[in-house]
């Protein structure tokens, strides 16, 4: 144990402080892709955690129509579903 | 003690021992290649605390997607056309330099003017090459005549000239490669689009359409729009029914199959493609031609610290499409970061959405959700698929403005 607390130590020497930040959950990156201020699909950055989650949850559910995000959330586990929101809900924020 | 343990003390030893000046300093990344794939791993990488210098030979990226629009007349040239500059001010270093040589061993790439660049890790995002090779008669020559324009620049003003100068009456011959080739509902898109400039301009002029494949993305949402809007214009041959091509006379403007010579007024010849050439001096592409990664990091299988991402990888499920090289880039990045941090990158989700347009304002899109499954990107089942088929014209509409907002979001995000 000691021996991997070494080793990551050394790797984790020539990097900044910056790794540090918070690592997107899966899938959560692919979103700004689409969504963005101005366009059509609109920006979903620093919405709030609950409606973000309310409608990935709708979407996959069919309760929700759509033409593409009926699709795509059905990729998505509840739980994932929620990592995704809460991600997408702290981005954007100071 | 594992012997992945030990390795990797030893790695991270010989990394301490190798560079003591380099302890506080940011690890180095290079990255290859400034398209979509490229432009957005530079990015991330540099957000994520790294010293990233990007390689691009040329000072202006010309966009693929919607360069089929341009060949219709529909969307001018300038809009493709972006510059580097705010990736130079958001603190990358931007090198517009051809990189001619890569060491695995020291780590590091040798730019035409002999300039060497270390690197702690590589990123390539080449994008393709076209196989002047895999036709008889088709070589880059004979690609001023018959014009392929799958990289957009000259070639697709070439193609646009062509088009807009043909006699009405005329034919137009569009032949379409085997899988796996760079955006795949693409030649339909712009099978599609011809044909609805022949319709509106030359009603009298026809587009054959020569495919060396019996299916294709999207294909019964083309074919029913087909059917609709381009009855007379537009004439599939797939395989099955001699779309192969298997030469072409440059000269004489005649595309052959075994079947059949076809006399063409304008011929877009789209060849067998591979990873761009970079990919090869690397040693990362595998006599596929296309380069072999792993599914969660895109480090490459066959050389370490190398990682590839975009048309040039072989992602499994995904397609060669410019989101799925902007979600890539972003999921290599944040993998580089974490490896360079001594951290393990979490298994990734990964999507990609295309939109292609069958005529102005009707627009027609497919989607996937791909995680790592059996060593490669695979469809989360139950997820993705096409538009439906039966959907109201409005929906259509949609769709189509859906293609220009997202076009015009991921290139403000990766060139902005």
């Amino acid at each position: 144990m000691r021996v991997a607390v070494v080793v990551v130590w050394l790797l984790a020497g020539p990097v900044g402080s910056a790794s540090a930040a918070e690592r997107p959950p899966p899938g959560a990156t692919s979103c700004a892709g689409c969504h963005a201020e101005g366009a059509a699909m609109g920006a979903i950055e620093g919405r709030p955690e609950a409606d973000i989650a309310a409608a990935l949850a709708e979407y996959r559910s069919g309760v929700r129509p759509a033409s593409v995000m009926s699709r795509i959330a059905k990729g998505f586990s509840e739980e994932e579903s929620r990592a995704i929101a809460a991600y997408l809900a702290r981005q954007g924020q100071p | 003690m594992t012997t992945t343990r030990r390795a990797l003390l030893a790695t991270g030893a010989a990394l301490a021992l190798a560079r003591p000046a380099l302890a506080q300093a940011a690890a180095k990344v290079v990255v290859i290649g400034g398209g979509f794939g490229g432009a957005t791993a530079a990015r991330v990488l540099n957000r994520g605390g790294l010293d990233v210098t990007l390689v691009e030979v040329s000072p202006t990226y010309v966009s693929c997607p919607f360069s089929n629009e341009v060949i219709a007349g529909l969307q001018p040239m300038a809009a493709q056309r972006f510059g580097y500059e705010g990736l130079a001010r958001a603190g990358i270093q931007v090198v517009h330099a051809a990189a001619t040589g890569i060491e695995a061993g020291p780590r590091q790439v040798t730019l035409a003017d002999g300039t060497a660049l270390a690197y702690d890790r590589l990123v390539l995002s080449p994008g393709i090459d076209l196989r002047f090779d895999a036709i008889p008669g088709y070589d880059a020559a004979a690609a001023e005549r018959m014009p392929h324009a799958w990289k957009a620049g000259a070639q697709t003003l070439l193609l646009a000239r062509q088009l807009a100068a043909m006699p009405d009456g005329g034919t137009v011959v569009l032949a379409v490669p085997g899988n796996p080739y760079r955006c795949p509902p693409g030649p339909y898109e712009r099978a599609s689009l011809i044909a609805h400039v022949l319709k509106t301009t030359k009603p009298r002029a026809k587009l054959i359409l020569l495919d060396a494949k019996d299916t294709f993305s999207k294909q019964r949402l083309f074919q029913s729009a087909w059917k609709a809007l381009y009855p007379t214009q537009l004439e599939y041959v797939p395989l099955a029914e001699g779309g192969q091509v298997s030469a072409v006379d440059p000269d004489a403007m005649i595309v052959r199959t075994d079947f059949s010579d076809y006399k063409a007024d304008v011929a877009c010849i789209i060849p067998p493609q591979r990873a761009g050439r970079i990919a090869v001096v690397a040693g990362v592409a595998d006599r596929s031609g296309w380069c072999p990664i792993d599914p969660v990091t895109f480090e490459s299988r066959l050389v370490p610290g190398i990682h590839v991402i975009g048309d040039a990888a072989i992602a499994g499920a995904m397609p060669k499409s410019a989101f799925s090289a902007n979600v890539q880039a972003k999921v290599c990045a944040d993998a580089v970061i974490d490896l360079l941090a001594g951290r393990a990158p979490g298994t990734p989700k990964l999507i990609n959405t295309c939109y292609s347009l069958v005529a102005p304002g009707y627009g027609i899109s497919i989607a996937g959700v791909y995680h790592p499954a059996g060593g490669v990107l695979a469809d989360v089942e139950g997820a993705g698929g096409i538009s439906p088929l039966d959907a109201p014209m409005a929906l259509r509409e949609q769709e189509a403005l859906y293609a220009a907002d997202w076009y015009r979001t991921i290139t403000r995000q990766v060139f902005g």
